[in-house]
This record gives C-alpha cells, structure tokens and sequence, in this order.
C-alpha cells in the first residue's frame, strides 16, 4: 500500500459520504452493500484472468447459480410437493447424470468406430426417453401443488448463511464441469462457451418452475439480518433512537443496511485475505507464470490445463458466494433480473478499470464502477436536463433525450473501458 | 398414414424458419469470421453492429415512410438498406481508427483486443437504446404474404396449410444473392484475393506489397453490407429489439465456430446447421407423428426434445461437440 492507492480509496469513500449527504443516508448504505457485493464478483473475476489470463465471460452465470443457493438452500420444504412427485425428480436427475457418466464411459473404453458411436447413441436415446418418462409427469405434479404461491419444491430450511457457501460450492461445481470441455482450447472458445453456459443456466433458472418458482420469483427468502418491522416495535431499538434523536423508520433501514454491510464486509475480507496469500504464495507465482508464457511454464512441467481448471474453478466459487449475498440481501429471487451486461460486461469493466491481477484494483474497481454505473443515471439526467433547457417544453426531442438518459450508463461504461485498455492498461492499481 | 401432409407440417414448421434463420446466422456469421479471418479477434461488438444497422435502416423507413415513399408489395426497409449500409459503415470504419488501429499498431494479443471489442459493444448498445429505446419497433410493411396457410389448403385440398411470408422469401433471396456476390469478390477481384492472402499469411501477404490498412477497411465495409443486411432482415422477420441482437451473438459465434472459424464457406454452412438443429430440436413432433404412425401408435405427448426457451442450449451443445470432437469445424478453419 503507498499514499496514491490509499488516497484512491480515500476518494472512493468520499464520494459515498458525499451520496450520504447529498441524497441519504440510506441511499449511500444501499450503494455501499452493492460495492463491497461488486467487489467481491469483480475479486472472482480477476482471480480468472488477472492470476490466470483465463477469459471467461459466464459471469452472470455463476452468480444466478449462487441466488439459485439461497432458495434451495434457507426455504422451507413444500412438504406437499415433495409428496406429489420430490423423489420422482430426484429420481430423474439421478437416470440423467447415470446416462451422461455411461455415455463418457463408454466413450473412453470403446475402440473408436461405428460400434462405439451406436452404443453411445443408444445409451443417450435410452437415456433420455427414460428420464423424460420420469421427470414430466413429476414435474407437473409438482408445479400444480398450490402454483400461486407455491408451486415447487421448496428447499431446505437451513440457515441462510449456510447458502452463501452452497452458493460457491454450486458454482464451484459447474464451473468444473464447463472448465473440463472447454479449458485447454483457444482462449476465445472459453469467452463463448462461458457466454453459453450463462445464458443457460439462467434458461433453466428461469423455465424450471418446479425448482425456482420461475418467472413467478420467490419471495420472502429468509434473512441473516433482523427485520425492519420487528426493529420498529422493538423497545430497546427504540429506545436506542430516541437517544439518537433519529426517525425511527429511516433508523430501523439504516440498522438492516449497516448489518448486511457488516457482513458483507467479512466476507470480503475473508475472501481478500485469502486472495492475497494465495497470490503472493508459489502457488500464485506459478500462476502469473503460467499467464505470462504457457510454453515456458509446461516445459517447467506444469500441468497448465489442470491449474487453468483450478483457477476457473475457485474464481466461479467465489462469483458464486456473491451471487447468494446479492439474493439474500434482495430477500427474493428474480430470474428475470439477471442481464448478461450488468452480470458479466459490467464485472469486467471493474476488474480492468481497477487493475488486473491486483486485489485491491479490483475492490477498487468494484466500488469505482458500481458507484458511477448508479450515479451516472442522475447526472446524466441533470446533464440532459441542461441541454435541452433552451428547447421548448413540449418539444418531442426533448422528452425523448430526457426519457433516454438512463442509457448513458452503458455509453459511459463502455468509453471508460476503452479509455482505460487504451491509456492505462494496467489500470488503477498496476499489478506489482 | 398420411406422409404429404406430415412433409407440409415439416415445411411449414422446420423448413422454411429455419432456412430463414439460417440465412441470417449464415450472413452474421459470415461477418464474424471474415473479422477474425482478417483482423484477428473475436468480435464481441458484432450482435450490437446489427442493432445499430438495423436501426439506421429503421430510422430510414420511418423517414421514407413518412414521405409516402413505397415500393409496394416490397417492404420500404430495402431502399433503406443503403442509407443504413453507409451509415453502419461510417461507424465501423470509426471506430476501426479510434479504437483498433492502435491494437493492431502495438500488435496487442487478440484477447486484448477483443476487451475493447467489449467497449465498444457497451457503447454501442448505449448508443441504439439511446436513439431508439430498448422496445420493439415495428418498421415491415408492403404485403406480408406470398401465400398463407388458408391459400395453400384451398390450392392443394390438404388438411395442413403451408404459408410463406414474403419476409421469409426475401431474407432468403437475399442472403443467396449477398452471399454470391461476396464469393465472388473474394475469388475473382484483386482486393478480394489479397484479403485472402491476407488472412492466410499475413507476413507474405506485407511482402508482397499488399497494404493492410487497405485490406481491413474492405474488410469493415463488407461487414458493414453483411451486418446491416442480417439486421434488417432479422427484424423483418420477427421483430426489432436491440436485446435480442444481443443474444444472437451467442448462435452466430457458434455458426463461425462450427463451420470453422476464419472460413467463409464454413460460416454459411455452420449458419444453417444451428437453425436447423434449433427449430427441429425444440419443435413438437406430436403432428407429424400423428400423420406419420398408425393411429393406435401416435404418440399422445408433444415429442418435444427441448422447450423454446431452452433454444441457447442447442448453439452451445453443438459448439461443445464440435469443440469436442472436431475443434477446427466443419470445414477446417483457421489452425486452432
């Protein structure tokens, strides 16, 4: 750490209090809790390319895996639905993994040729008829358990903390699956398949009702925080901001964002601290060494496909342990939310902008962008409001500008990102 | 069993869509690999270029239309086409100065390159939404049929209908006169030739006196005739939302990768095999199957392999198996 990187960050930190004083309070708490969650994503993101130079762009991905976490991991079991056709599902998705295991198995033990390829198709078309035999009239029971308000399975009724941890082992666990097909071919191929994976896992997120509840969102996912309404007829709290001299509804909102932040902050620091070891350690030498020269690094011996996978992997976790603090902060789950741009692009930017390969580039990076990506949209809005000023008050044009100036966000981020890659490739806070 | 009306199903529901979106993919595709044949990257910008030339062709129409111009029964959208081309053209020729030369100057890694590729994409879909919202846009007009399912039936006395819109005749048209005309650019013309020479061997094609700078700005004019003609007729046939072309770039990735990327046979190729595994995976065969079994036998579930919404998976499965199997494509493209 030297002054001009503390002095970045100092900067950062007031221009939130300047939020905090300007609009509110709680306003500037909301922006801080989704800084410290963009920072985290954006750590996830440059464990990827900054230790690893690994391209992917299936962020929005793994981050909707760690939201998917939180409900099947703190929501209570629709007892109903499980009666009506839970162990049929499971049942199912057991047939679907057997099959594809006995197809790759199949694969590598059969002599290349016909033979082999009929096997395989048979082993698949089996496969698949059986599991659809299975899995459709299961999930159509399930889906008519009481589908206003339920209508799925429901989850586990654990701790909602615990699903911060499912949310980065799910993550971790596709990320695996994708990292074996696609890691170890061109650099570009991962960018889309990563792209693919995303947009399917929000697919399934979004189409598999009997799992999320779909489209119909699910609301109310416990939080690790105390409620608002229980605050507010709390006599200790109350008391508490009566001492303060502060109104209780803004206090009790406050109260529930500082928590979230609190946590939050733990997280993040955990994850930094970890980050940081794992990245000053010959581990992260290795690394760095694989990134800057795959051949001279595999012909030290090191298994270059097989770190990349590991990389890939933690990197999706942690994306992923994100993905479940954003949902349980949300305290719902809307599939319709996640947009490829605000999930991946905008991730990106806050690692490149901040510094690749550095740490607290990327916290920096994180709270930077999220920070613009938010305020950008009022000022633009004013910004446009002063421009068309001289128009007349009904002039079409100006209606369109000012109805427009939401979209200056994407114009802004994208001109950052290219000024920065042009200018400061290095970014804000250079890797050592 | 009654097989002609099950081979008019077949054509009403997986032939002509998918031939239709084949010929786009196949036109946006053909896009992407010339970029990555001649300038080296993976051009993450190319779904939002579309949005951006179909806007430019909207924006046309709605002008000429509201002038009274028409070349009825052909949608206005084709005499827009040039404006918007030129203007599409302008942009990339634009942003090739302002923001890739330098890469190319510094010879950057492509991936760096396709970071700023990124950017421009982020300001590109700003720049569309910005002039023309993030809705749909209705711009088709003149005759929307060249015979519906009710003319088909009456025609031909059978129970299924086939209708052909004209939009569909016209993408498809399109895209085969488009696509000869590059062919033959690429394989008769001096410039043409050079950009092959160019993209087989860049350092042989410097040494004999072949000036790149040249070179990648036929390439972004191509491009620019490619992109905004795909647009177009992609908004043509279903609708305009800048979102949507977003989305395409996934599927049309997938088309260059599939048939190889840096190849522009491959890239037509791949085009169609995405659209139609596409449209015959997630369509429901229970019709056909009906015409096609004896009563008794036909199936009473839609013999649907995968629902619509599940369409993205198809691109992706087929990359992956291609990936898996076959890593340079159909038609071998560039050494991977």
């Amino acid at each position: 750490m030297n002054y001009r990187n503390i002095s970045l960050f100092g900067i950062v930190f007031l221009l939130l209090v300047g939020v905090g004083f300007v609009q509110s309070w709680s306003v500037a708490f909301a922006l801080v809790n989704l800084c410290l969650l963009s920072s985290v994503m954006a750590l996830g993101v440059n464990i990827q390319w900054g230790y690893a130079g690994l391209f992917s762009v299936g962020t929005m991905g793994f981050v909707a895996l760690g939201g998917l976490a939180t409900v099947i991991t703190s929501m209570p079991p629709v007892a109903e639905a499980w009666r009506a056709g839970g162990l049929s599902v499971m049942v199912a998705l057991l047939v679907a993994v057997a099959t594809i295991i006995a197809a790759v198995q199949m694969f590598k033990r059969m002599a290349p040729g016909r033979n082999r390829t009929l096997a395989m198709a048979g082993i698949l078309v089996v496969g698949f008829i059986l599991y659809r035999y299975l899995f459709d009239p299961a999930v159509e029971a399930i889906e008519s358990v009481n589908s206003a308000s339920t209508g799925y399975l429901g989850g586990l009724g654990l701790p909602i903390l615990l699903s911060w941890v499912v949310g980065g082992l799910l993550a971790a666990g596709v990320a695996w699956v994708i990292g074996k097909i696609a890691l170890g071919l061109r650099s570009d191929y991962l960018a889309i398949a990563t792209l693919g994976i995303a947009e399917i896992i929000i697919a399934v997120i979004k189409n598999e009702d009997w799992l999320t509840r779909g489209v119909k969102n699910v609301n109310g996912i416990p939080r690790p925080t105390a409620y608002e309404v229980d605050l507010q007829v709390d006599p200790t709290f109350i008391s508490w901001v009566d001492w303060l001299g502060m109104d209780l509804i803004e206090a009790s909102s406050l109260y529930v964002k500082l928590s979230y932040a609190i946590l939050f902050v733990i997280v993040l620091a955990i994850i930094m601290w970890m980050s940081e070891k794992a990245l000053n350690s010959p581990w992260g030498r290795m690394m760095r060494a694989i990134r800057d020269n795959e051949e001279a690094a595999e012909a030290m011996g090191k298994d270059v496909t097989r770190r990349h996978l590991q990389v890939f992997v933690i990197g999706s976790a942690v994306c992923g342990i994100a993905g479940a603090m954003l949902t349980s902060l949300d305290g719902l789950l809307t599939p319709g939310t996640y947009q490829p741009l605000r999930f991946t692009f905008l991730i990106w930017v806050m690692v490149i902008v901040g510094g690749s390969g550095n740490n607290w580039g990327s916290v920096l990076g994180g709270f930077l962008i999220w920070f613009l990506w938010i305020e950008v949209e009022p000022i633009g809005l004013w910004l446009m409001d002063v421009i068309t000023s001289g128009m007349a008050e009904d002039s079409g044009l100006r209606a369109h500008l000012l109805e427009s100036a939401a979209h200056m966000r994407l114009i802004t981020m994208g001109l950052i990102l290219l000024l920065v890659l042009r200018f400061s490739p290095r970014g804000l806070i250079p890797e050592k | 069993m009654d097989i002609l009306n099950a081979i008019v199903v077949l054509a009403n529901y997986i032939f002509v869509p998918a031939m239709t979106y084949g010929s786009q993919l196949a036109l946006g595709a053909l896009g992407i690999t010339l970029i990555y044949g001649i300038l080296r990257f993976s051009n993450f910008a190319h779904g939002d270029t579309m949005a951006f030339g179909a806007m430019a062709v909207i924006l046309a129409t709605w002008w000429m239309q509201s002038l009274g111009v028409s070349i009825h029964p052909l949608p206005t959208a084709l005499l827009a086409l040039p404006f918007g081309i030129a203007v599409t053209a302008l942009l990339l020729l634009a942003t090739d100065r302002v923001v890739y030369r330098f890469y190319r100057r510094v010879k950057a890694v492509p991936i760096i390159v396709v970071m700023a590729s990124i950017g421009v994409m982020f300001v590109l879909n700003g720049v569309v939404r910005f002039i023309i919202g993030p809705n749909d846009q209705n711009f088709a007009d003149g005759a929307r049929f060249i015979f519906t399912a009710g003319d088909f039936k009456r025609a031909t006395g059978l129970d299924e209908g086939l209708a052909l819109r004209s939009s569909q005749v016209i993408t498809v048209l399109a895209a085969v006169a488009l696509v000869a005309a590059l062919f033959w650019f690429l394989n008769r013309t001096r410039t043409g030739k050079s950009m092959r020479a160019f993209s087989d061997n860049e350092d042989l094609a410097l040494l004999s006196g072949i000036n790149p700078e040249r070179v990648v700005t036929v390439t972004w004019l191509i491009v620019a005739i490619l992109v905004t003609v795909a647009g177009t007729l992609y908004g043509l046939d279903k609708s305009f939302k800048p979102f949507t072309y977003f989305q395409l770039l996934l599927p049309m990735f997938a088309a260059a990768i599939v048939g190889g990327l840096g190849n522009p046979l491959g890239a037509i190729a791949g085009g169609f095999v995405i659209a139609f595994s596409e449209v015959s995976v997630t369509y429901a065969f229970k019709k056909v199957l009906g015409y096609l079994m004896p009563e008794n036998l036909a199936p009473d579930t839609l013999v649907q392999l995968l629902s619509t919404e599940y369409k993205f998976a198809v691109s992706f499965a087929l990359l992956v198996l291609v990936l898996l199997f076959r890593p340079t494509g159909i038609f071998r493209g560039q050494s991977l």
